[in-house]
């Protein structure tokens, strides 16, 4: 039983697992951010009185969510900082974080803009009446009608999105992020593969841990916020 | 649907409209020439490059071997985890607590745990404990996909039947059926018609999922993809082409779920849920659509 | 309402049937049906890489690089013509599981022999000795090993040592980029965002003699570690002696230097000259 401990105190002081969950966290905090603005434009732009923005905004959303995430994230380093050389930070660490972040943003704003897109149908249209009656255009109409409704009825889609990013954060090893936990558990268990049960339950315990608060938290606010009608 | 919000623009909104798209499309037109001529100050406009990625030897050895092997491992993932999300979809459901509870532990891990980490540990654990197992990369892309996609399906029978109309149960009951009848001969099957065009959302999910199939070689489109770049030395060219297949096949597949969910709400007196494709299922809005 | 849902779940069965019928799409191979192994006669499975350009290759419907034709060479000799061999993709990571289960008779896939390795497979060979080395531009000549890579930006492909090895024992201050693929390694390369690309001299070479890279790129020719290409066998397994044979034979009839030309030519690569062409060590 010591042997044991001995052994897993090495394999914890080998890989920095608690450095890998860390790295997921960082990447979907700041890619959520990122994505839920880019995600509210989007949304904007598709419920607005312009075509040619509702056609830009459409068009983004099918081409971005019917594209592999693994072809964004390998595009983001094989395209936008090899061949153009854009460099988002001086330390290559950084900078193909902050690369993986942009990529995994641009993929899941599609889905938030679904999901707010969702959350507007949640808005009785005689709120936009009573918007329009009173004489707000668009953008005052949204700004201050339609989208606080929407947002609190679009939590537990936008709850799910978040869940999806941070679970898709692992795919930032195809963009040469290779010190999160995707790549650290393929390394462990390369390194022993003898203790292959423990180390996927050490990561998939890790991630039930991270992913059941935020569904939990979610649901609560979704049921909280809801606008009762 | 948006016309609510605003009027149709008179003639001076017209024509502010006008100027912004000439305005927008002059931006879009000097961002395109400015990607081209960083391209070609790279040599990646080489036609030769391009020729390699698009010609016929392309498609016949590596782009149409890859597809083939990604659909035939969507198809399967799709029907394993129909059968795998109806049965523990229906077991949390269970009047017997014990069952709900471990269907219920079931789907929520599976829904928890990335897909990536799931291939790769199927891929060590198949080829190392279960070796009769026949195509393991194959196997391990298949089976990561069932769990996954399953436990997804599984919360869509869940709030299918919970989110179909109360008299039905009511109905089912009052004409003698049990509960357990009730929900295999009423509930289930309006469920199902009603989740069905989630499925095929999900299928979307399924396809572009089994691309991290390419980081444990399991020879799907990506891989094959790989694998024609670098003799040919055309990565940017050969993923181009690479998305767009899986663009044009994915969207196909949305348009498909939602024509398919517009035909199927007359079957079903719950609400046909299309999903959103992101592979959780998304609270279908109970308020009608404003127009 | 009920039979609806069964008809459509029939038709999806019915269409994921109708897939698997078409079988497994190898890419560019023909499916595994009827293999039969070494000792039954027939044909052999030989592991060999997919993607290392001028080593292992899957160049449409047939594979070509050096260890293509080694492995060639000796099916021959051990009796089996060309047609009867089939080629398997065997992955670095997946060579000793493959070999341990059976899939394949023998790897001939850039596989260093090591007494790690050697503990859970047997070896042939070796039948050649690569060097860990550096590829870079044609006209860069501020990098002539691993020390000249200080503060320079290194690439290789996901998952390999290599440049971690560098990092550790020669400079400390490179930054190190993987990518899925050496194609995109030596794209970056080609752009200029990495100053060298680094993994085995052999497979480097292949890389430079590829025909889109014709006069780009050079292999430093500085290797820093000695990396024995051996033939993985199954544990016990009875071809070793015969193999080495035949690896003695090709060296001798002068076949070894041809192909080693034939692979990596226009790149002005020549071999460790100090170890190759090696001798086979005594099978176990």
């Amino acid at each position: 039983m010591d042997d044991y401990f001995a052994e897993l105190g090495e394999l914890f002081e080998r890989f920095n697992v608690v450095g890998a969950f860390w790295t997921n966290i960082q990447l979907t905090f700041w890619a959520a951010l990122i994505a839920l603005a880019l995600g509210t434009v989007l949304a904007l732009m598709r419920i607005s009185p312009i075509a040619s923005l509702r056609f830009a905004g459409t068009a983004y959303v099918n081409v971005i969510r019917n594209t592999p995430l693994t072809v964004i994230i390998i595009f983001m380093v094989l395209v936008v900082w090899t061949l153009f050389a854009v460099t988002l930070a001086p330390g290559f660490n950084d900078n193909f974080f902050r690369l993986a972040v942009i990529g995994l943003a641009i993929y899941h704003a599609a889905f938030v803009c679904e999901a707010i897109r969702s959350g507007v149908n949640t808005v009785p249209v005689g709120q936009a009446e009573a918007a329009r009656a009173i004489g707000l255009p668009f953008l005052a109409a949204a700004r201050l009608v339609i989208l606080p409704q929407a947002f609190r009825g679009s939590i537990a889609p936008l709850g799910n999105t978040l869940i999806a990013l941070l679970k898709n954060s692992t795919v930032a090893a195809a963009g040469s992020v290779s010190w999160e936990t995707a790549s650290t558990m393929r390394l462990m268990i390369e390194f022993r593969p003898d203790h292959l049960y423990l180390i996927f339950f050490i990561f998939a315990l890790g991630y039930v841990v991270l992913v059941i608060p935020i569904g939990v938290v979610t649901t609560w606010l979704s049921d909280r916020l809801a606008v009762k009608r | 649907m948006s016309s609510v919000l605003f009027d149709s623009p008179g003639p001076r909104g017209r024509r502010l409209v006008m100027f912004g798209n000439v305005a927008s499309g002059v931006v879009v037109a000097g961002v395109v020439v400015f990607v081209l001529v960083v391209l070609a100050q790279q040599g990646q406009l080489d036609p030769a490059l391009w020729v390699a990625a698009l010609d016929g030897r392309a498609w016949q050895f590596y782009y149409l071997p890859g597809l083939q092997n990604t659909l035939r491992a969507a198809a399967f993932a799709t029907v394993g985890a129909v059968a795998f999300g109806v049965l523990f979809g229906v077991g949390r459901l269970s009047l017997n607590p014990l069952v709900r509870v471990l269907s219920g532990v079931v789907v929520e891990f599976f829904r928890a745990v990335p897909v990536l980490l799931m291939m790769f540990f199927l891929w060590v654990f198949f080829s190392r404990q279960l070796t009769w197992v026949p195509d393991r990369p194959y196997a391990a892309v298949v089976v990561a996909l069932v769990l996954y996609n399953g436990s997804v399906i599984a919360e869509l029978v869940r709030s299918g039947v919970r989110n179909l109309p109360r008299g039905q149960s009511e109905a089912a009951l009052a004409v003698g059926l049990t509960g357990a009848q009730s929900l295999r001969s009423v509930l289930l099957p309006q469920a199902l018609v009603a989740m069905l065009p989630a499925v095929i959302s999900q299928l979307v999910v399924v396809l572009k999922d089994s691309a991290l199939g390419t980081l444990i070689a399991y020879p799907e489109l990506l891989r094959a993809t790989q694998i024609l770049a670098s003799g040919e030395q055309n990565p940017l060219q050969a993923l181009t082409v690479a998305a767009l297949v899986f663009i044009v096949l994915n969207w196909l597949l949305s348009v498909l779920a939602h024509r398919l969910s517009l035909t199927l709400s007359s079957r079903t007196s719950g609400k046909t849920v299309e999903g959103v494709g992101i592979g959780n299922p998304v609270a279908a809005p109970v308020v009608p659509e404003p127009h | 309402m009920r039979k609806h849902t069964i008809r459509l779940m029939a038709v999806a069965a019915a269409a994921a049937l109708s897939l698997s019928a078409c079988g497994g799409g190898e890419v560019g191979e023909e499916p595994t049906e009827g293999a039969t192994t070494a000792e039954g006669g027939g044909t052999i499975r030989i592991g060999i890489k997919y993607d290392q350009p001028g080593l292992g290759y899957q160049d449409a419907d047939t594979f070509t690089g050096f260890d293509v034709d080694v492995a060639t060479y000796v099916a021959d000799k051990l009796g089996y013509s060309a047609d009867q061999i089939e080629f398997v993709e065997s992955i670095s990571a997946n060579r000793e599981t493959m070999l341990q289960n059976g899939d394949v008779d023998m790897i001939f896939a850039t596989y260093s022999i090591t007494d790690a390795r050697k503990e859970v497979i047997d070896f042939a060979g070796p039948y050649f000795v690569a060097g860990q080395d550096l590829l870079v531009a044609e006209d860069n000549t501020d990098i002539t090993g691993p020390e000249t890579l200080e503060g320079k930006n290194l690439c290789s492909v996901t998952g390999s040592t290599s440049a971690q090895k560098i990092k550790d024992n020669y400079a400390t201050g490179v930054n190190l980029l993987e990518r899925p693929g050496y194609a995109e390694c030596v794209t970056a390369l080609g752009a200029g965002q990495v100053d060298a690309v680094t993994t085995d001299d052999i497979i480097l070479a292949g890389l430079a003699a590829t025909e889109a890279n014709a006069g780009k790129f050079k292999v430093v020719g500085a290797p820093f570690s000695e990396e024995n290409y051996g033939v993985g066998l199954p544990k016990g397994s009875e071809l070793c002696e015969d193999i080495n044979a035949a690896i003695t034979e090709m060296i001798e009839d002068g076949t070894w230097e041809e192909l080693v030309a034939k692979n990596t030519e226009g790149t002005g690569y020549t071999p460790n000259a100090e170890l190759n062409p090696p001798t086979p060590a005594p099978c176990a």
